[in-house]
């Protein structure tokens, strides 16, 4: 294929129906294979952006490239499809079994039985629930945990290139949480998915990220890897800093 | 008390398989209209106030003014069953737009978002996510709806559509209790075991719809 980057912003707005800016003039690329974390408060324009992404929102103005294409020029459901998406507690169908969950876009891209249930079989298995034991299960079954790994099962079914990640770990208990962060960071060392991953927890961020896009009222702040992350003059990056290294000491006391 | 009824069978039957039809009939109308009217709703939101306000006047007008106001229209006023019939769907429509839109906007929205998000179609969507999850209000819908209908029938008596209300109107014109008690009494069980059997449904798909 070519050697565009797998995402690409360039100069993009996004205004409400009621002409409120959320984002504005956001310019970023994200190359294949990296793992981009959004960081910055509630408001900050980090959801907006994953969602002009995968097209659940469509830029007022300047353009999303995916893989060189604009997002805008791509057959929708096609794109879709060859993006991953997981958000915090999953948003699991509640009346699908965790197996069904999990097959969902391999079955709406009609793959024929036999290589359905080995990837089903196989994903399930990636994200620690074997189907032995959870395939039969609905998600009110599960804990949260459980229900956030069958949300990442189910997003990377397909095998697509692409992730993008909507605070994936938000709401879980913090030692399912560093667990799963662990397994998410091993899991993509061993796909190298391009990922594209929100949050508001700088410690997340600096343990996942490859590069980390500091985000402040719909504009993007600066883009550092983790190392000048931690250096950085900006001020809008110092509080998050300060926060890190507060956290640091706790635990080194 | 009973009497008329043991000592009348066959007429009894005709006229609960008369009633039975007329509320049949309205329900099925009524169902293939308002479902879609409902999913139509979720679709084009700007529609909801005219459709259901619209909808809700209708359920204003006493039955027997609305009988009496489609009359004059050409082929419904020909025959009393069309009438009833008509009437009788009109105002079970209300309940089950409804619940139809309510449903289905009452789905969270992290599952549609998510749904979307898979690159499902529209109409994927509605089939395996929204349909399924909306069924058991759905339903709650339809059995408000056939409650209501199984009792406004017996209104439409009045216009000679047939029906139980035969009795009662029967009966009242006697002044004789045991008279309309034979069509109030098989009325009444109808609605009651429409409402059981809508409500047994609406418990299983709620167990399959929600797994709660």
């Amino acid at each position: 294929m070519n050697d565009s980057p797998a995402i690409e912003f360039a100069h993009v707005q996004y205004r409400t129906s009621g002409n409120r800016v959320l984002l504005s003039d956001l310019n970023l690329s994200v190359s294949r294979g990296e793992v981009l974390m959004l960081l910055g408060p509630s408001g900050s324009g980090k959801t907006t952006s994953l969602k002009l992404i995968n097209a659940l929102l469509t830029a007022s103005e300047g353009r999303v490239l995916v893989e060189g294409k604009s997002v805008a020029e791509w057959d929708l459901i096609r794109l879709r499809r060859h993006i991953g998406y997981a958000i915090q507690e999953g948003g699991l169908f509640p009346h699908y079994t965790v197996w069904e969950n999990a097959a969902l876009v391999p079955k709406l891209e009609s793959w024929e039985a036999g290589r359905l249930r080995a990837r089903v079989e196989e994903v399930l298995h990636m994200v620690g629930l074997p189907a032995a034991e959870f395939a039969a299960r609905y998600p009110h079954q599960l804990s949260g945990g459980q229900r956030q790994r069958v949300g990442l099962a189910r997003a990377l079914a397909a095998d697509p290139p692409i992730l993008l990640m909507d605070e994936p770990f938000g709401a879980l208990d913090p030692i399912t949480r560093a667990e799963l962060q662990r397994e998410f960071k091993e899991l993509q060392q061993r796909l190298s998915k391009t990922v594209v991953f929100v949050t508001h927890d700088v410690s997340e961020a600096l343990l996942l990220g490859h590069r980390i896009a500091l985000m402040d009222r719909g504009t993007l702040r600066g883009v550092y890897p983790p190392r000048e992350f931690l250096g950085s003059a900006d001020p809008a990056v110092k509080p998050y800093v300060d926060a890190f290294r507060a956290m640091q000491q706790v635990f080194q006391t | 008390m009973l009497d008329f009824i043991f000592s009348h069978p066959r007429e009894v039957l005709a006229l609960t398989a008369e009633h039975l039809w007329l509320v049949g009939v309205s329900m099925l109308l009524a169902i293939a209209a308002g479902v879609p009217l409902g999913i139509f709703l979720t679709r084009r939101p700007r529609f909801k106030g005219v459709v259901l306000g619209g909808n809700s006047i209708i359920q204003t007008i006493p039955s027997l003014a609305l009988f009496g106001l489609l009359l004059p229209l050409p082929w419904l006023g020909a025959r009393a069953d069309r009438l009833a019939v008509a009437a009788l769907t009109l105002y079970a429509l209300l309940p089950i737009i409804q619940n139809t839109y309510v449903g289905i906007t009452g789905i969270d929205r992290p599952v549609r978002e998510a749904a979307e998000a898979m690159g499902m179609t529209a109409r994927q969507i509605l089939w395996q996510v929204e349909l399924p999850l909306a069924s058991n209000v759905i339903v709650a819908g339809i059995r408000v709806a056939t409650v209501i209908c199984v009792g406004l029938a017996t209104i439409a008596a009045a216009i000679g559509a047939g029906g139980l209300g035969e009795f009662i109107f029967r009966g009242l014109s006697m002044v004789d209790n045991h008279v309309i008690l034979a069509g109030a009494i098989p009325a009444a069980l109808m609605a009651l075991a429409a409402d059981q059997l809508l409500g047994l449904a609406q418990r299983l798909l709620a167990r399959v719809g929600h797994a709660k």
